[in-house]
């Protein structure tokens, strides 16, 4: 089985727009962001949690602090799975107690492994707050979990599957639907 | 961070027995996992779901205190369940097989068995014995592979990599399978790797596991990145090789002058306990150089690795 690209949902300078206007949700929602931390889930969400954090900055000059968070050893699956995924570090460096947490992810789907992010992150401490930002939404959810902010929301079918590529990982920008051929 | 030999491997073995059965990149694989874990147990609340539901039998038929509580911590902070089996309780003084204790064990839905056991091989016959994993910590004078696999994490963590650096071990390396786990383990790596022993105490035919062999600890000791010196085991039969204790401390102890004339950031492993005053003394155990309890600290991080591995280990589906 393997995968054939069927549309470009947002390009590079989409995903910086939707970026931008999620950092400038944060700021409008939360008002002040001195205790605003921003966690990216790995692989992908880690990025741009990273980028979601410069954003942030360059409008109100404040860095928030920055981690990523690997959420292999808490995911449901560990024994369905038909290969191991290898277990990456976690890197919180900064006390999450009383903090907001934006937790960051590329695609929302099934929202089982924001489940998986909330158990590791509230193994960290205990937050005052956690909210979710997603860079696209594409429904689906098997579990009672919505996003905060989202930069673009796309119906889709069970038969696609939504790919979110970054420079970082990838070598480009782009979020493309593909289809699942025989 | 990236680590791309890690991205790639996915480990498949239900055992770890010993480092001469692994290859360069599953040795790799696991010190890459063990760095992650080292992360969970800097935390607050030391404990990860991934072996939730799994119980873990550590099966000791030799004393050990370390061992067996470092293999306990490392699957309880997996939230596994632990039991432990030691020898004296056991039927096994009634007579049972291994394999019958084994498939005994199995029986009560045990998904890993750690062994320790004094006859070389024995985690072997364990293995193909039972579906469950078996984990060996120590085989007689054969293997102790989590062992130099934390003595490789913690070199690695103290020096950046494994390749190229030149490692000493020194002593006992007759009786020590902690010293023929390291030789599999840092060869594999591409260290160069020097044992040091009084004459008696090398076995014959250690060379051709691809390392130089001297009796002069001056030797050893020069131009070496990381020395490990092995306990004097004066509860084995090791008076023959050596007349007394003192004898071997002024020819093979490690001291301060000795490790003045060595490189200033040689690193010094002991695998413990140590007997100070004779295969070190107390300043060198205490010094700067040593990392000797960073390597217990390091030793949950490595077995959690082993743990997680073997446990989730992608196998073969038998219709």
């Amino acid at each position: 089985m393997g995968l054939k690209e069927k549309s470009k949902i947002l390009n590079k300078e989409g995903i910086e727009k939707a970026l931008e206007r999620i950092a400038h949700e944060i700021i409008e929602k939360l008002k002040s962001i001195e205790d605003v931390a921003i966690v990216g889930i790995k692989n992908r969400g880690a990025y741009l949690g990273e980028r979601l954090a410069d954003k942030v900055k360059s409008i109100t000059s404040t860095s928030p602090p920055v981690g990523a968070l690997d959420i292999t050893l808490y995911r449901d699956d560990l024994t369905q799975i038909s290969e191991q995924p290898i277990v990456h570090a976690t890197e919180i460096d900064f006390d999450i107690d009383g903090k907001i947490i934006i937790l960051v992810d590329d695609v929302l789907f099934t929202g089982r492994t924001i489940r998986c992010a909330l158990d590791a992150l509230i193994d960290f401490g205990r937050p005052a707050q956690i909210q979710l930002a997603v860079l696209v939404d594409r429904g689906h959810r098997e579990l009672p979990i919505r996003a905060d902010y989202v930069g673009k929301n796309v119906p889709t079918s069970l038969k696609e599957v939504v790919e979110a590529r970054l420079e970082e990982t990838d070598g480009r920008d782009e979020v493309v639907i593909c289809e699942k051929v025989e | 961070m990236k680590n791309n030999t890690a991205d790639k491997i996915v480990w498949a073995k239900k055992d770890l027995l010993g480092l001469e059965y692994l290859s360069r990149e599953e040795i790799e694989v696991i010190l890459y996992t063990a760095q992650s874990f080292k992360e969970v147990t800097t935390r607050q609340i030391k404990k990860v779901p991934a072996l939730r539901g799994k119980t873990v039998v550590n099966l000791f038929y030799e004393p050990s205190t370390r061992t067996r509580a470092s293999f306990e911590l490392a699957a309880k902070r997996l939230s596994a369940d632990v039991i432990n089996i030691e020898v004296e309780a056991s039927s096994v003084k009634k007579g049972e097989t291994l394999i019958d204790t084994g498939r005994n064990i199995e029986a009560l839905k045990i998904d890993i068995i750690v062994v320790r056991h004094n006859c070389s091989g024995a985690p072997n016959i364990l293995a193909r014995s039972v579906k469950s994993s078996v984990v060996n910590a120590g085989d007689g004078w054969h293997e102790h592979p989590t062992q130099a696999l934390l003595d490789m994490f913690t070199l690695k963590s103290k020096l950046g990599h494994i390749e190229g650096l030149r490692v000493s071990i020194i002593g006992d390396i007759a009786h020590s399978r902690v010293a023929r786990s390291n030789i599999w383990g840092m060869t594999k790596l591409v260290a160069e790797v020097t044992v040091c022993a009084p004459p008696m105490l090398i076995p014959e035919g250690i060379e051709k596991m691809g390392v130089k062999v001297t009796s002069d600890l001056d030797e050893a000791l020069k131009n070496t990145d990381a020395i490990n010196v092995l306990r004097m085991q004066f509860e084995r039969d090791t008076q023959k090789a050596f007349p007394t204790k003192l004898e071997y401390f002024k020819q093979y102890g490690i001291t301060d002058q000795r490790l003045k004339k060595c490189k200033k950031d040689i690193v010094v492993m002991h695998p413990g306990p140590i007997n100070r005053g004779i295969e070190m003394s107390s300043d060198v155990a205490d010094g700067a150089n040593s990392v000797i309890l960073e390597q217990v600290t390091n030793g949950i991080a490595v077995r959690m690795a082993v743990l997680y591995l073997v446990a989730h280990a992608k196998r073969e589906i038998v219709a």
